[in-house]
């Protein structure tokens, strides 16, 4: 490993200063450094908005905040957490940063389009606050017509314009990345040699050039709707609200795979640098990210069960929401295999992908229940959908990112992180995760409906567990933001491949330099290759 | 079962205990898997950990009976969790013919129950055990879920449509209502209780009612008020078709298709007539929108059911038949044919 | 920086010739192939987000047609089916016009040329828009735009509503995309002016021809949805 003490001398941070040289910048990492900021403050603000709602659910009655509040303040922390931060976490902060240089190149293909989609971030985050700020939005983050359109006297349109707006952002991010995973690789950098974190982004751009522009244009309706009273949605108009619902979902559930497979291509990464060894099942783990993006698009419907929709579309619905759980399940028993045999360190990144695979587990197993649509009619809006969701996306979405953070921090930045407290921020975000959301398994199996400010004096118990979870989970956050803010001037100089890890970002230095690559490299395998092959089994 | 911290919901219905067998198949495969992959990932975690600085793991590209293997094992339990799951599901929304009908309506931010008999109530349902229950239900307003956890059964309730669910309650005793579908300011306090009583004690309650009329007599009363009668006469020399048996029969249309008379078509040809006219005569009829509210839609709607001797297993299913509230008890229903959305 | 690559291109090069690059190619691409392939491609990748986006409301459309199909007829026969035939050439046209002009950047025709043909498609673009504009203004005399003051005269006046809130709904999300397309057109225009292109560099020329064909093919869709449906019935 590199012992270097000093950073390269002229690298994409310092190599120009001043505000404008951020703002006006057209380098996928700068780039990638604004959504970063950006993302961090909406995840700040989604957070407090969680735990204002756990302090709420603490008692059975509505004593902290009126239910009018409560509302408000569940739909904001949906809306801020799904649009703000989760959908553009790991593809615009670490995807903007690494998959250009993992597929050798020295940008985006379009980054006066990239630094667009920020800027169209901002506007979009700046209508949803303003939303947020004067009153509040409490249709829910899903916006179910015809309360949303017809009923709701709080600022919908305001924050549906946010959404809209936010919605192009994600449609540019996730054109650009298909554009530059097509036509701006390294020579010999075959399809069969991308690293799997960039064939899991292929798979969520094409979810996000696909399903995106039709919840804008819903959205829109439901703005429409309510501004002028045209009849699309409300029965009242002669609409229907259930239309409403298969247009929402047909983008909305895949956007949960937008949230979750940049996450699984963070794991494939991280589960390869730390075991030291290649990806066991190159192809199977590829596949199945493009696997779950198709079937992702076909299986809306399961959110529908109970809505009277025709029992055979029901069946089809859940029959293919089982089958998307397969290429997950592929998914965690390659990264499990992975590990055998291999040269295992407990660094904190890895400590966040075993959270991963863990959390993952069972949020994707639980989701079995809602596919299977018997059980569903019981546990459909109960909080054992909450559990299930927060399983996957915050068990699995921020997990992987928090992961990915810290595995690509000493590249980013050039500097390591203390790893004392990046392995204690990473068990105390796993504890209380687990305290917060398992007990939601079990009060939605009693029967606690989601979006209730009171609820039945015998949930309680599960609520203060989860609340007392809710804390000790916000402790974990809290830990990484305050070390590597220190650790952006005290700690240590990372050297250029601190890990030891194999890949085409570990060849640079860290900081990069704004090109990247001062020769463009020449790829002749596979990233992650630690061992000479012994020819087992297939590619 | 402690007594503070429940684990299961208890079990109320005949179908508790059915969602309860697939919950607990579930939760013993979800365990399995998931204590599988946590011990191998512990295992492997510590048996091949680092011990050098240099090591490095070996290179295993993958096997494809392995991959074969995880993928069609998987593949398999879950078909037999979706075969379960479609086979419950069928029976949890099929009411079983001759079940008792109940017809309920959520509005911001309450439930209102109407039996056949008349009997009225609000954020309260009483129901006797060991009795199919159906209950066809629609919205004034925006959407609800109507949700009791007790007998694991749930469906949404939707202005502009009618859905259905039935239960058959096993365990005297008061359950929760919940409204599942986040509906505004105070949806959580659209809450109520229902009240499974033995078959005597519901006698007694509903003989101690403040019954008004069933639904059928109310429907009869609006049909003869908002004067549907001078075009819809009994004897086909009317303005508008005989209503007579006219339920769950198909139709043509003027527009040429043919729709099965059902709660949803009758509902949209009093609230919006013109949208689907029966061959052979004129778009004239009004629209009652905004003339009658949910509650009477449904009400007419059971007169209409009535005419084609349909629907309902309560007394009175005549429209001069005088409410018996102590009836109820035979199901006289015909075959019923297949009604509403569901 | 060192910059050891075959086609070693200045840092930033937008639109400052150098040798020996192309003076168009920026510095993250290797050749002009390559970026009017990368341009090509988000562009056609792009169009497909267009697809969904309305393809929203060609679904909601669907919906509510097979909901109330007299109902559509019966507002459908409201429009200016007459107005709508010539819109339809005016684009058709418009988009022969737009094809000479890719054709004549791609060829390197002279400056005149290409402007002649990008200012001709760039007219019938507002020339559309203009008819456009006629038909809206008979629709707020008449009472047809959906609202409070909606009026209809006919049998099934709901759905009528209905029918004019997705048609002002679908031709104006339409109408959107054909003033962006003017405003495109009027940059290439600017640009080809400027003697931009030639057969080595035209990839906006191109790119924002795949743009106009698409509005137009949208509104190939939309005219037969709109103005001709159950025709027969009542001629």
């Amino acid at each position: 490993m590199d012992t270097i003490t000093t950073a390269p001398t002229l690298n994409y941070l310092n190599s120009a200063h001043g505000l404008a040289s951020w703002l006006l910048t057209r380098d996928h990492k700068r780039i990638a450094l604004l959504y970063l900021v950006s993302v961090t403050a909406f995840f700040a603000i989604g957070g407090f908005f969680a735990m204002m709602i756990r302090l709420e659910l603490v008692t059975p009655a509505a004593d902290f905040v009126q239910p009018d509040t409560y509302n408000k303040l569940f739909t904001m922390h949906g809306v801020i957490m799904v649009f703000f931060f989760l959908i553009p976490s790991i593809p615009a902060v670490l995807g903007n940063f690494m998959l250009p240089i993992m597929v050798g190149a020295k940008d985006l293909a379009f980054p006066r389009i990239n630094l667009l989609s920020w800027y169209i971030y901002v506007l979009g985050g700046l209508f949803t606050l303003t939303a947020a700020v004067t009153g509040g939005v409490d249709t829910g983050w899903t916006f179910y017509a015809p309360y949303s359109t017809a009923s709701s006297n709080s600022h919908v349109i305001m924050a549906g314009v946010g959404v809209f707006i936010t919605g192009f952002s994600s449609i540019l991010t996730g054109l650009n990345f298909i554009v530059t995973v097509h036509r701006m690789r390294a020579p010999g950098l075959t399809w069969f040699r991308l690293p799997l974190f960039v064939w899991s982004h292929y798979a969520t751009s094409l979810i996000m050039i696909l399903g995106t522009p039709v919840i804008a244009i819903t959205v829109l309706l439901v703005a429409v709707e309510r501004g002028l009273h045209l009849g699309i949605f409300d029965p009242a108009l002669g609409g229907d609200p259930i239309l409403f619902q298969h247009l929402f979902w047909f983008y909305s559930h895949p956007a949960v795979y937008i949230m979750i497979l940049p996450a699984m291509g963070v794991t494939s990464e991280i589960v390869q640098a730390f075991a030291r060894k290649n990806i066991f099942g190159y192809a199977f783990v590829a596949f199945s990210s493009l696997a779950i993006a198709i079937i992702g698009f076909l299986v809306w419907g399961h959110h529908l069960f109970v809505s009277g929709q025709s029992t055979y579309a029901g069946l089809i619905f859940s029959i293919l929401s089982f089958l998307v759980a397969i290429p997950s399940a592929v998914k965690v028993f390659n990264w499990t295999a992975t590990i055998y045999k291999g040269a295992v360190s407990w660094d904190s990144p890895m400590l966040y992908a075993f959270g991963f695979v863990g959390l993952f587990t069972i949020g994707g197993l639980t989701g079995l229940f809602l596919a299977s649509m018997g059980l569903d009619v019981h546990v459909h809006d109960t909080y054992f959908i909450i559990a299930h969701f927060h399983y996957v996306m915050v068990g699995g979405a921020i997990m992987g990112y928090l992961g990915g953070l810290h595995y690509w921090w000493p590249k980013i930045t050039g500097r390591m992180y203390p790893e004392g407290w990046a392995k204690f921020a990473a068990l105390t975000v796993f504890v209380g995760f687990n305290l917060t959301f398992f007990p939601q398994f079990i009060v939605g199996y009693l029967g606690m409906p989601r979006r209730y400010a009171m609820y039945a004096p015998e949930f309680q118990v599960y609520n203060v567990m989860s609340s007392a979870g809710a804390s000790i989970l916000a402790v974990g956050y809290v830990i990484p933001l305050i070390y590597f803010i220190w650790s952006l001037k005290y700690a240590p100089l990372a050297g250029k491949d601190p890990w030891g890890a194999k890949g085409l970002e570990w060849e640079i230095p860290s900081p990069p330099p704004t090109e990247n690559f001062a020769v463009t490299p020449i790829v002749t395998e596979r990233t992650h290759q630690y061992a000479p092959s012994r020819e087992v089994g297939i590619a | 079962m402690f007594e503070n911290l429940p684990l299961f919901p208890e079990q109320a219905s005949e179908q508790a205990a059915q969602v309860d067998a697939l919950f607990f198949f579930l939760v013993a495969v979800s365990a399995f898997f998931a204590i599988l992959i946590a011990m191998m990932v512990a295992v492997f975690a510590v048996k091949f950990h680092r011990r050098r600085q240099d090591e490095v793991g070996d290179a295993i590209h993958g096997s494809i009976p392995l991959e074969l293997f995880w993928t069609f094992i998987p593949l398999g339990i879950t078909m037999v969790m979706f075969v379960w799951g479609a086979w419950l599901f069928f029976h949890l929304t099929r009411a079983p013919k001759g079940a008792m009908e109940v017809y309920v309506v959520g509005k911001q931010w309450m439930w209102k129950v109407e039996h056949m008999d008349g009997q009225r109530e609000i954020n309260e349902l009483h129901v006797p055990v060991g009795r199919p229950v159906k209950l066809i239900m629609g919205s004034e307003d925006v959407i609800h879920s109507f949700f009791i956890p007790a007998f694991r059964v749930k469906a949404d309730v939707i202005p502009g449509r009618y859905n259905t669910m039935w239960f058959t309650a096993n365990a005297p005793g008061r359950y929760h209502i919940f409204c599942t579908q986040y509906c505004g300011t105070k949806h959580a306090a659209m809450i109520g209780w229902v009240t499974a009583m033995e078959p005597a004690g519901y006698q007694a309650w509903r003989s101690g009612g403040g019954a008004t009329g069933g639904p059928v007599e109310n429907g009869a009363k609006l049909f003869q008020d908002l004067a549907c009668n001078t075009c819809h006469k009994e004897d086909g020399s009317g303005r508008g078709p005989v209503l007579k048996g006219l339920f769950g029969k198909e139709v043509q249309l003027s527009s040429g298709q043919t729709i099965t008379v059902d709660e949803a078509y009758v509902r949209e040809s009093i609230l919006n007539p013109q949208a689907k006219v029966a061959a052979g005569f004129q778009p004239i009829m009004p629209t009652f929108q905004g003339l009658v509210s949910e509650e009477q839609v449904l009400q007419l709607i059971a007169y209409v059911k009535s005419l084609s001797g349909e629907g309902s297993a309560a007394p009175g299913t005549s429209a001069t038949q005088a409410p018996s509230p102590a009836g109820g008890a035979q199901p006289p229903a015909p075959p019923a044919k297949k009604s509403g959305m569901n | 920086m060192p910059d050891g690559h075959a086609h070693a291109a200045p840092l930033d090069a937008h639109g400052h010739p150098h040798e020996p690059a192309h003076p168009k190619l920026q510095h993250h691409f290797d050749d002009m192939g390559q970026r009017a392939e990368a341009s090509t491609l988000g562009m056609w990748v792009f169009l497909v987000t267009e697809i969904l986006f309305f393809g929203g409301l060609f679904m909601c459309y669907l919906v509510y047609r097979w909901k109330s199909p007299s109902g559509f007829q019966e507002a459908s026969f409201e429009l200016n089916r007459v107005w709508g035939a010539t819109n339809t050439a005016v684009l058709i046209i418009s988009s022969l016009t737009m094809a000479l002009a890719v054709r004549a950047a791609q060829t390197s025709a002279k400056r005149g040329t290409q402007v002649f043909f990008l200012g001709l498609t760039m007219f019938f673009g507002l020339v559309f828009l203009g008819i456009k504009a006629i038909e809206y203004t008979d629709k707020f005399v008449h009472h047809h735009v959906p609202g409070p003051h909606f009026h209809w005269d006919g049998q099934y006046p709901k759905p009528a509503e209905q029918f004019y809130s997705l048609y002002f709904a679908m031709t104006g999300l339409h109408a959107v995309h054909m003033i962006v397309g003017v405003g495109i057109m009027a940059v290439i225009t600017w640009m080809a002016w400027r003697e931009t292109f030639d057969e080595d560099y035209y990839t906006p020329v191109e790119v924002a021809g795949l743009y106009w064909h698409f509005v137009d093919i949208v509104w190939i869709f939309l005219f037969p949805l709109l103005y001709l449906i159950g025709g027969h019935f009542k001629g």
